[in-house]
């Protein structure tokens, strides 16, 4: 049975109201050391990004160069999770500073921040885990779910998924062009090739600063400091992989039907965000590397609420799942990830059946609406 | 013209130079690392960082600022928008500059009055320390004299509206024997609130060119424009720069007989206590589009009615695909019921509703 199907509408609206009061507590509450918060990140990212590339330069010496490449490789995780990923949400825009607002924002990585928020912020965090709405459903290419219609090209799956998180970021920037949908003639053949041209920009400007620049710049050193460079980008590759596979493909996280959607109310939403997404469990730091999708639960409810709140939070919306009979789901790194590729490897092979009729939205949620 | 090239082309190399460095800091700047050193060096938006704050009454203060390198020099009379940042979030007002221009590298002043209620204006009197940074606009405004200044000059001013003509005073060289004549009448409630006392007695004292009139408005009552004349019997032939509250500045305009370029008045409406009413007349200042907007319909599909190109996504607040600028008014957010909306705010249109009249650069 699905998780949902004792929650009576009238229970996902007080949930949903349960939820707003959070909400707005938050935002009445920001200020001046939420502020200090992310603008020290800021700082710190960047200083620690100039040291790994000083470190680098000294990197004939075998110890300067494991240094400076993980500064580098931490470095650019906190660029793209806890920084940018989050910037581009809005969290920040409260602050009305033009330097650290979703609207001006960019990062480093290859898909730029604008088809970034139309591919993530709107589409994935709207239409999360719903089957034909949501692309982040195995990106298009991992089959993660037993809804999805098994095909052949599944069974390499593994293979590919791996090579995914290698190059992680230029599956995503290919992905974010949704080329599957220019055949039907949902998606403009132009626009692609515009959105094509501003991707190749940006992988044509990383890959000169990174394999090109950098490495001159440090003559003698340029072999060690490329390979740092790759390195670093990989890490930060196979970690971003990592922790956002663990944010909705562990056992746990539920996948809906479109059907689902009709008429869906706000306490709706909220209860399939919830239902949709995992936590992983962890310390302070390990929260800043995830870029707080280790509370994934808590990001899918409240996208736009600056992440370095969500560990404050996280208690009471665990307290209220529990009030209301509704899972929350969370586990180790290990396990979670764990999970997700026990999915990967079982979904590459054809069936199981899905567990509930692939049309139907859990009958007596649906039934008083 | 040998001179000129001259000149030109280190500055050509050292614009290439930053073109090349781009390549190692995309996609930031280099000014974002150097930031990390000093906040004046940082890209974007000009900064300046107070080296002092002096107490000018019980209520106002002049805050010395060292402007980033980007400053251009103001004339005597121009104002600047400051932008603080009050609890995590950036406020701006508009100042007066009090100090004369120097050469470039030099601080400029602004003199602030704690309006009661005014959060920009308390912070910046009572709790900006030496060492804050403030965003600053370049220096605009044509409340300014001519040069050269007439040779005959009336000031009318009142409260906080001395500053401009503060810097005025100060670039008039009024030491100079072939320098104005000059007569300022000044209202302040009393001989302790006159922001600039000191000075201006002293300067008044030393200089027989410039007579200083000063009005104790809480026992003589408001200046009237029928008074100017005694004070200043020649008004009608002096140009006459006044700056004061809206209510002054009304009455004088409406008094004066004299040609109408000789009268110049600066005028600082405070921001209008915003009538928070529901729903209002919305422009879309870029496309020119106008629409009336009731309290319940977000302004996205006020602007979709409209014809207005409106960046989308979710309509529920989450995604942020549809921010756009404020121009002026203020929005109610339909979520929290709170009313916000400071000129050039980022705003939620698919959340927000009209609280009042509301231009939107879309």
């Amino acid at each position: 049975m699905p998780a949902t199907s004792h929650l009576a509408p009238v229970d996902a609206e007080e949930f949903g109201r349960e939820l707003d009061k959070i909400r707005d507590e938050v935002l009445a509450s920001l200020g001046e050391r939420d502020a200090l918060y992310i603008r020290g990140l800021i700082a710190a990212q960047r200083k620690l990004e100039l040291t790994g590339r000083a470190l680098l330069f000294a990197s004939w010496l075998p110890p300067a160069w494991a240094a400076g490449t993980a500064a580098l490789a931490v470095a650019k995780i906190l660029e793209n999770m806890e920084i940018g990923h989050n910037v581009l949400h809005g969290q920040w825009d409260w602050m009305r500073d033009p330097k650290i607002h979703s609207t001006t924002w960019e990062w480093d990585f290859a898909s730029p921040a604008d088809q970034w928020k139309h591919s993530h912020n709107f589409v994935h965090h709207t239409w999360t885990n719903v089957l034909g709405k949501d692309r982040d459903i195995g990106y298009s290419v991992v089959r993660i779910s037993p809804e999805q219609r098994w095909h052949p090209i599944y069974l390499a799956q593994p293979f590919y998924n791996a090579l995914l998180a290698l190059f992680f970021e230029y599956g995503i920037a290919i992905y974010d062009l949704e080329l599957e949908r220019i055949p039907s003639g949902k998606k403009d053949l132009k626009e692609a090739l515009t959105q094509l041209r501003a991707v190749a920009g940006k992988i044509r400007r990383q890959v000169v600063k990174d394999y090109v620049a950098f490495p001159l710049l440090a003559g003698p050193a340029f072999l060690p400091v490329l390979l740092g460079n790759l390195t670093a980008n990989i890490a930060r590759n196979v970690w971003g992989h990592t922790i956002i596979f663990c944010g909705h493909f562990p056992e746990g996280a539920e996948v809906f039907t479109e059907d689902r959607l009709e008429n869906e109310t706000r306490g709706e939403w909220y209860v399939r965000q919830l239902l949709g997404s995992c936590n992983i469990d962890g310390g302070r730091l390990f929260h800043i590397m995830s870029g707080n999708l280790s509370h994934q639960i808590e990001h899918h409810l409240f996208p736009d609420l600056p992440s370095n709140r969500y560990a404050e939070i996280a208690p009471r919306v665990r307290a209220l799942c529990e009030r209301f009979g509704l899972p929350y789901t969370s586990g180790s790194l290990a396990r979670q990830a764990g999970s997700v590729w026990k999915r990967v490897l079982r979904m590459a092979l054809p069936g199981p059946s899905p567990r509930r009729p692939a049309a139907g939205p859990p009958a007596s949620f649906k039934a008083a609406a | 013209m040998i001179l000129t090239r001259a000149s030109a082309s280190p500055v050509a190399l050292l614009r290439r130079l930053a073109t090349a460095a781009q390549w190692l800091t995309s996609p930031l700047v280099p000014e974002d690392y150097f930031e990390l050193i000093n906040p004046l060096w940082g890209a974007g938006e000009l900064c300046g960082r107070v080296e002092a704050v002096h107490a000018e009454t019980a209520d106002a203060a002049t805050l010395i600022i060292r402007p980033g390198r980007s400053w251009i020099a103001h004339c005597p009379g121009q104002w600047v928008r400051i932008g603080v940042d009050i609890d995590g979030r950036r406020h701006w007002r508009t100042f007066s500059l009090s100090s004369a221009p120097g050469r470039s590298g030099d601080c400029v002043t602004i003199t602030v009055k704690a309006v009661r209620g005014g959060l920009v204006s308390n912070y910046l009197v009572r709790s900006t320390a030496p060492g804050a940074v403030l965003r600053l606009s370049r220096p605009e405004g044509a409340f300014v004299l001519p040069e050269p200044p007439p040779p005959r000059l009336l000031f009318v001013t009142a409260g906080s509206g001395i500053t401009p003509v503060m810097a005025m005073l100060d670039g008039l060289r009024l030491d100079n024997a072939d320098g104005p004549d000059v007569v300022l009448v000044h209202s302040a409630p009393t001989s302790a609130d006159v922001i600039f006392g000191g000075r201006l007695r002293s300067l008044a004292a030393r200089w027989p060119r410039l007579r200083l009139h000063e009005r104790h408005t809480r026992s003589e009552g408001r200046l009237r424009p029928a008074e100017l004349a005694r004070l200043c019997p020649d008004w009608t032939e002096r140009s006459i720069w006044a700056c004061g509250p809206p209510a002054m500045l009304d009455d004088i305009t409406a008094y004066w007989t004299g040609p109408a370029d000789g009268l110049h008045v600066e005028r600082f409406s405070l921001v209008p206590a915003a009538a928070a009413g529901s729903g209002g007349h919305v422009r879309f200042t870029r496309s020119g589009r106008e629409a009336e907007a009731d309290g319940e319909t977000p302004l996205l599909a006020v602007g979709e009615n409209a014809g207005v190109l409106m960046p989308s996504g979710c309509r529920m607040g989450i995604c942020y695909g549809c921010v756009a600028r404020l121009r002026s008014g203020q929005v109610r957010d339909v979520r929290t019921g709170q009313v916000h909306g400071d000129a050039g705010e980022m705003i939620q249109p698919c959340v927000s509703v009209a609280a009042g009249p509301v231009e939107i650069e879309l």
